[in-house]
């Protein structure tokens, strides 16, 4: 099309666009609803605002008409500029990013805040690598991987409350008791597919959150378990009265209430570690290539000797371990559990960061959990509109990039020299 | 006298109210090649998906003569058992990983025996098992077969980026790394062009000689015609005919199963 | 005796939404393949538009009316069918015949958006309805326990079978109906046959959408409060309807709603409040254990 008439094209396509877009946006926005004083509804105008939507619209599908021409924004699953430059620079970019995280505390102007930023961020890089075994090695579509958060955290905050045990002996026990629950839950429902998978593991992730809402006794229902036993260095406990066996005092160091929060950075970053460490070895071996071929054709892998529902369940279980590792830091962290934490949308946001970084990728994952939850820290002041952001970045870049940032997949072993695969060619999963 | 490979004894599956196969009994010999073959909806692929632990026949008993082993009733294992037991297939429309590399194909193919060197997982993710001996033992038969079937160039490329032929030779040899008694091909030969089909005749002679027994459904009656030892031929869920080649093509039976639909090849 | 009956009038009505809901589910389920997860949004969205169609009635003197309601609801349908046409348009379009996660995620963005979009337009709080239809007709009464079927309650029945009725029609006897059912039979063949696909994948969305205004509508005037929110609860338990039902089956959809409704209904009355949601999604995990194709839906036999 030339650009001659080109513009009255985009231009009646963009008039469309806003007509639509007034008949959507001039109800919701125009006409508030509000709570009046006799407790009846009253109805206050914005018609500025709704305006001003209609217009960006209008000005934003003109733009886009005329940019691309009139098919609008393509999918891609062709390795782009930033796909390749991710690739290349991986090798770099992995320790630099590994090594900019080692000594962030010890980066001068790096304050309070930037270290709950980076344990932020850090602990949703844990979660998605820890459901990336999950969805992207296994092809289990898993909606409800916040209720292994849940499992973790909770279990944390019992054991260390009523049985007074110590964090190094928690971490463990809750880790065991998610990846427990991980099989209980994961051996009735594996053998389903697809979108039945993702819509039953919602349910129960949904069925225990309401438990943990109406088990009172147990969890204290919607007020949450509060006073939850900080984490101690191997035994010496933070405290910022110094003096004899306390870490300050121990190491002869000023009392200070960083020292706790460096520690937490440390650890959180220790255990996304482990996460990252573990799934990179098993991805070399039988186990992994099995949870990966299975992605790819179960049937085949039942013709080929491999037992389907032990291989999911591994998968499954593993996830769900490292998901409530999570949870007992998380709980550790905060010193406080209740419900509100382990919504829906926590599982939503997990496989945003593991879809949206490239299913199976490492590298992917970590620099997407770092783009939306740094990214939306860092945008904190919208408050209310930050999600409304954060929906609309999980479409615009599923949109145009439906394989994720790092579409490709690296073998896990070669003769020669390993090449990517292209994304088009690697299976989703189909359960 | 040594017995069969594979034993089917009036083998029933139904459907539901259909009976897809009715009642068959037949012997796969030791060593040899047998061929499945019958018009189409005859009940071949079903008869294999039974075979290959894919159904649950209805009636009957298949029982596997694997060399050295008491004999195994296939029907009672569940689908992933029967790999182990000795029995490998390939799948019409072509099976692979196509995300993976040929190698990883071949190696996924050794799941079982790479699995039990690891301890498990736990001992090969924390260094400490013979796991990396017994993967090296895997690469080395990988690359025997991926030479076998000429594919070693194309080792490091992805499954689904190989040409159609490459992809069912590569699938063979796959199915051939899980060191099978027993290999079962559907269809082999579909798709592929004259030149093909000889290499994949050669192929499946040359499996036989290392003492793998086949089983093959086969629609090109040049290629059944030439390598099998035996034929067996259903039609409408019945076997109607079973010995070697020549005798099979002058079975009236066969040849009336046939008319009509697949007349010249059958004389071919 | 007469405690039970009340249930199983309140189960049928409530019943009745999810079953609304639910067909808008299996119907894209039906052509697409997916499940459209931001379909709880467009209820919650249909019920908002009514809501503001209604106070803005009456603020300019109208006060309820049949005609007043029946305006209200055709605006809020036709608003909520252009909500589905956007949805499609947005998060399914373009992704079409990609990978299949890739949808669903992008679903599930405009899920979050739809929900903060309305949060920020109208608030988080909830908005409290006054009730424009009032009282009922006894149904019986024994030992001081008076059943009652309220008038809002009818009117869910009755509008919801007239929707259903007109639906049916519109699914079987039309030009658009065939070309639906030939999209979910074979897509590709469908649009060799010339039927415009694209045109009739967007239309399931909005008449999807248009069914869930109505839902969203009965619901406000049934319950009278509503926020930004109701929308995910409601929306999983119509798909547990749809699951329940036969996905892909539209009687299925409404059986399963009505089912659903009733369990949660009897679940409330004689065991605990507090865990009629669980007893939803118990059915839904135990529907898909045991009962994987649903009530009414069709077998599927693995093809190797």
């Amino acid at each position: 099309m030339k650009p001659a008439s080109a513009l009255p094209a985009a231009l009646k396509d963009a008039l469309i666009a806003a007509a639509v877009s007034a008949a959507i946006f001039i109800p919701l926005v125009a006409l508030r609803t509000d709570v009046g004083p006799t407790g009846a509804l009253t109805l206050r105008t914005r018609w500025p605002e709704a305006a001003l939507l209609v217009g960006l619209v209008f000005l934003g599908r003109l733009a886009l008409v005329l940019w691309t021409g009139r098919r609008g924004l393509r999918a891609s699953t062709a390795p782009g500029p930033w796909t390749q430059r991710l690739q290349q620079a991986g090798r770099l970019a992995a320790p630099a990013f590994l090594a900019l995280a080692l000594v962030l505390p010890a980066i001068p102007g790096v304050d309070r805040y930037w270290l709950d930023l980076g344990i932020l961020v850090l602990t949703y890089v844990m979660l998605g690598w820890g459901l990336n075994i999950v969805v992207g090695l296994a092809g289990l579509l898993d909606l409800g991987y916040v209720a292994f958060y849940a499992v973790g955290a909770y279990s944390y905050a019992l054991l260390a409350q009523e049985f007074g045990l110590s964090f190094w002996v928690c971490l463990p026990l809750a880790g065991l008791f998610a990846a427990f629950w991980g099989v209980l839950l994961g051996f009735p429902v594996l053998r389903l597919r697809g979108d039945y998978l993702a819509i039953v593991t919602l349910a129960f992730g949904e069925i225990i959150r309401v438990v943990l809402i109406n088990w009172v006794s147990l969890t204290g229902g919607p007020n949450g378990i509060s006073g939850i036993p900080r984490p101690s260095f191997f035994g010496l406990p933070f405290s910022m009265a110094g003096g004899e066996g306390t870490f300050a005092g121990f190491f002869g160091l000023e009392p200070s209430p960083s020292h706790r929060v460096i520690f937490l950075y440390y650890l959180i970053l220790g255990l996304a570690l482990l996460t990252n460490w573990v799934t990179i070895r098993l991805r070399r071996q039988p186990l992994g290539r099995a949870w990966e071929a299975l992605r790819e054709d179960e049937i085949a892998c039942r013709a080929l000797g491999i037992n389907v529902t032990t291989t999911k369940l591994s998968a499954f279980a593993l996830g769900a371990m490292f998901g409530g590792f999570a949870g007992a830091f998380f709980a550790t962290r905060q010193a406080f559990v209740s419900p509100e934490s382990f919504t829906f949308i926590e599982s939503a946001i997990i496989l945003a960061i593991v879809v949206l970084g490239g299913l199976g990728s490492q590298i992917g994952v970590a620099v997407a959990a770092l783009v939306l939850i740094g990214g939306t820290e860092v945008f904190r002041d919208l408050q209310e509109w930050r999600m409304l952001v954060f929906g609309g970045a999980m479409v615009l870049i599923m949109v145009l990039r439906p394989r994720g940032l790092v579409g490709t997949r690296t073998p896990s072993i070669a003769l020669g020299k390993k090449r990517a695969i292209g994304g088009d060619l690697v299976g989703e999963g189909r359960g | 006298m040594t017995p069969p490979i594979l034993e089917v004894q009036r083998l029933t599956m139904r459907f539901g109210g259909l009976t897809a196969v009715s009642s068959v009994t037949f012997a796969a010999g030791q060593g040899q090649i047998t061929a499945l073959i019958g018009p189409n909806g005859a009940g071949k692929t079903t008869l294999f998906n039974c075979v290959t632990g894919f159904y649950r026949p209805s009636e009957g008993v298949i029982r596997l003569h694997k060399r050295g082993v008491a004999p195994t009733e296939l029907q009672r294992l569940p689908g992933y058992r029967i790999a182990r037991a000795g029995v490998a297939r390939t799948f019409q429309n072509i099976r692979l990983f196509p995300g993976m590399t040929a190698l990883e194909n071949l190696l996924i193919a050794q799941h079982g025996r790479l699995m039990a060197a690891t301890g498990w997982g736990i001992g090969a993710v924390l260094g400490l098992s013979r796991y990396p001996a017994a993967e090296r033992e895997g690469v080395e038969r990988a690359k025997r077969w991926l030479s076998a079937t000429n594919l070693m160039d194309r080792a490091d490329d992805p499954a689904g980026a190989l040409p159609y032929g490459q992809q069912r030779r590569l699938e063979i040899a796959r199915a051939m790394c899980t060191e099978p008694a027993l290999l079962c091909l559907d269809e082999p030969a579909a798709g592929l062009n004259p030149r093909e089909s000889d290499e994949l005749a050669r192929l499946l002679l040359d499996i036989r000689q290392e003492g793998t027994s086949i089983l093959l459904i086969e629609h090109d009656m040049g290629v059944v015609m030439r390598i099998s030892d035996r034929v067996v031929v259903l039609d409408h869920g019945v076997l109607i005919a079973d010995g070697s080649p020549a005798e099979v093509r002058g079975n009236a039976k066969v040849i009336a199963a046939y008319l009509g639909e697949d007349e010249e090849e059958v004389s071919a | 005796m007469a405690y039970a009956l009340q249930q199983l009038i309140n189960g049928i009505s409530l019943g009745m939404i999810y079953g609304l809901i639910a067909v808008g589910y299996t119907m894209v389920y039906g052509i697409i393949g997916m499940i459209n997860f931001a379909h709880g949004d467009v209820f919650m969205i249909g019920a908002f538009l009514s809501l503001i169609g209604l106070v803005l009635l009456s603020m300019g003197g109208v006060m309820g009316g049949p005609a007043a309601l029946i305006l209200v609801l055709l605006v809020s349908v036709a608003l909520t069918g252009l909500y589905g046409w956007a949805i499609e348009r947005i998060a399914y379009r373009p992704l079409r015949g990609s990978f299949r996660l890739a949808p669903l995620i992008s679903a599930i963005g405009l899920s979050i958006v739809l929900q903060n979009f309305v949060q920020v337009s109208q608030g988080a709080r909830v908005k409290p309805m006054e009730t424009l239809v009032r009282g009922g007709i006894e149904v019986m009464r024994e030992d001081g326990f008076v059943v009652q079927l309220a008038y809002t309650q009818m009117l869910i029945i009755g509008v919801t079978l007239a929707v259903l009725a007109v639906f049916t029609v519109l699914v079987t006897r039309t030009p658009l109906g065939r070309a639906m059912r030939a999209c979910e039979q074979d897509r590709k063949m469908a649009s060799l046959l010339g039927i415009d696909t694209d045109k009739t994948i967007s239309l399931t969305f909005v008449i999807g959408a248009a069914l869930a205004a109505v839902a969203g509508t009965m619901y406000l005037l049934r319950y009278g409060v509503i926020d930004f929110y109701i929308g995910f609860l409601a929306g999983v338990k119509a798909f547990t309807a749809a699951v329940l039902g036969g996905i892909g089956s539209l009687p299925g959809a409404v059986l399963g709603g009505l089912l659903i409704g009733l369990i949660e209904t009897f679940w409330s009355a004689y065991f605990s409040v507090q865990y009629k949601d669980v007893a939803a999604f118990s059915i839904l995990v135990l529907t898909l254990i045991f009962l994987p194709t649903g009530l009414l839906g069709r077998q599927e036999v693995e093809k190797v």
